[in-house]
């Protein structure tokens, strides 16, 4: 198969393979003008198989929210045809807007407009917990 | 910067130190501190019914020579009109030196804090945090053993939704050899991230068990707590397991004779009454104590010496 090579955008590299869709969701891509090509299931030699994101436009990217999918994917800067950056998104300690506590007795469930807010207690397996009421995160 | 307290982990082990022997000094010396608030107003913002808690707050910052103002359940505030915790925080910042606030949900005095622009103590946030009883518990035990470190401390009852219980084994955990045996039915057992992040991350000695009897003879504290009707969804599961553990005379034949008994209360019947003449229950004495560290806890945080 074969896509377009880009000159000026972002290529999202070894995303669990699955994901995607998931990502390209959660990151807004369904909202620009510009290409975006999902990847579904390609092959990796260290993953196996992988999802890749490629977006023919050079945007603001949530790291945060990538960091917490899985602090594995690779993020490309494409300029002029040549890679300009590669960056390895980090666990972030704090990630706001991404998950929804679901605990029904935490006040976010009530409060207007505050922000749902997780912080990361266990960096080793990854576990992020409601800043307000302790709750872990959902299935990422 | 101001100072709020809305865990307990929030104070470390030598803030905590020093409020004992702050409380304890107010104890001695109660004369001393008739005036150190005068002029300062403590608001009791009180979401949900509360006895000893919202009492106690205002017995003591009348003790320090402060006034007291606020509501006593959420009827009487905006709250009944729709108003946010956050904008409650604002506007009560601008009438008081210092908040203390009790709500249902989990991590609205957190809210509060973010907003305010003066201290926020959380007096209890639904099942997650009550740092003042558990402030309340550490007088107690500092008055009633000796010492915080060394002790083997049983938990009973409602392990689960039973915040004094979750901040009780954040702050004792904090001092050497502590261990906790954790006595409630399946279904009360304590949260999950109370066991991963507080316990077994800090390697802290722990057993769970659903036997009070068994555990009785090496248990130097016994902390009972209520089921609490409040916090079950579904009736059927409170009538349940509200009677899983009745603390009886007979039940005590095996304990220490120096066991200190706590309960935060209010008591349903979980422990007897037939009890309450014995040496070892503290729990009324308990009472007392949340009067005295919550007089050292304004004072600490209105930074008043």
């Amino acid at each position: 198969m074969i896509i377009g090579t880009i000159v000026d955008g972002i290529v999202i590299d070894h995303i669990p393979a699955g994901r995607g869709m998931d990502l390209y969701e959660k990151l807004g891509l369904d909202k620009l003008e510009c290409e975006v090509a999902v990847i579904k299931n390609a092959s990796s030699g260290k993953y196996g198989k992988k999802d890749i994101l490629k977006i023919n436009e050079v945007i603001d990217l949530n790291y945060d929210m990538l960091g917490y999918i899985d602090p594995h994917i690779t993020v490309n800067i494409i300029r002029g045809g040549e890679r300009m950056e590669k960056i390895h998104p980090h666990l972030p300690e704090t990630i706001t807007g991404v998950i929804r506590c679901k605990n029904p007795r935490c006040i976010t469930s009530i409060e207007q407009e505050l922000p749902h807010v997780f912080r990361l207690t266990d960096r080793e397996h990854g576990v992020y917990r409601c800043l307000y009421c302790d709750t872990k995160g959902g299935k990422k | 910067m101001k100072r709020d307290l809305i865990d307990i982990t929030d104070l470390s082990v030598s803030e905590i130190d020093e409020l004992i022997a702050k409380a304890e000094d107010i104890i001695e010396h109660p004369e001393e501190y008739r005036e150190k608030c005068r002029y300062k107003k403590l608001a009791t913002l009180f979401y949900e019914p509360s006895t000893r808690t919202r009492l106690s707050f205002e017995a003591a910052m009348y003790e320090l020579g402060g006034q007291v103002l606020g509501f006593s359940s959420a009827d009487n505030s905006s709250a009944a009109k729709g108003e946010s915790v956050a904008d409650t925080a604002r506007t009560v910042s601008c009438f008081a030196d210092i908040i203390a606030m009790r709500h249902p949900k989990e991590g609205a005095p957190l809210v509060a804090s973010m907003k305010a622009t003066v201290p926020v103590i959380n007096a209890g946030d639904g099942g997650h945090h009550h740092p003042t009883q558990t402030l309340t518990d550490l007088l107690t035990i500092k008055r009633e053993k000796g010492r915080l470190d060394n002790l083997v401390v049983g938990c009973c009852g409602d392990l689960k939704f039973g915040r004094t219980v979750h901040s009780l084994i954040g702050a004792m955990s904090r001092y050497k050899n502590v261990r906790f045996v954790l006595i409630s039915p399946e279904e009360l057992r304590v949260p999950e991230s109370v066991r991963t992040d507080l316990l077994e991350r800090n390697g802290i000695e722990f057993v769970e068990t659903t036997s009070l009897e068994d555990a009785m003879p090496q248990l130097d504290i016994l902390y009972m707590t209520r089921v609490q009707r409040e916090r079950f969804f579904n009736e059927d599961d409170y009538v349940r397991l509200k009677d899983s553990y009745i603390l009886t005379p007979d039940k005590l034949r095996t304990a220490k004779w120096d066991l200190a008994i706590l309960h935060p209360l209010p008591r349903v019947n979980e422990i007897s009454i037939a009890i309450d003449d014995d040496p070892r229950a503290c729990y009324f004495r308990q009472v007392l104590c949340g009067k005295f560290i919550r007089m050292a806890l304004i004072l600490k945080l209105l930074e008043v010496e």
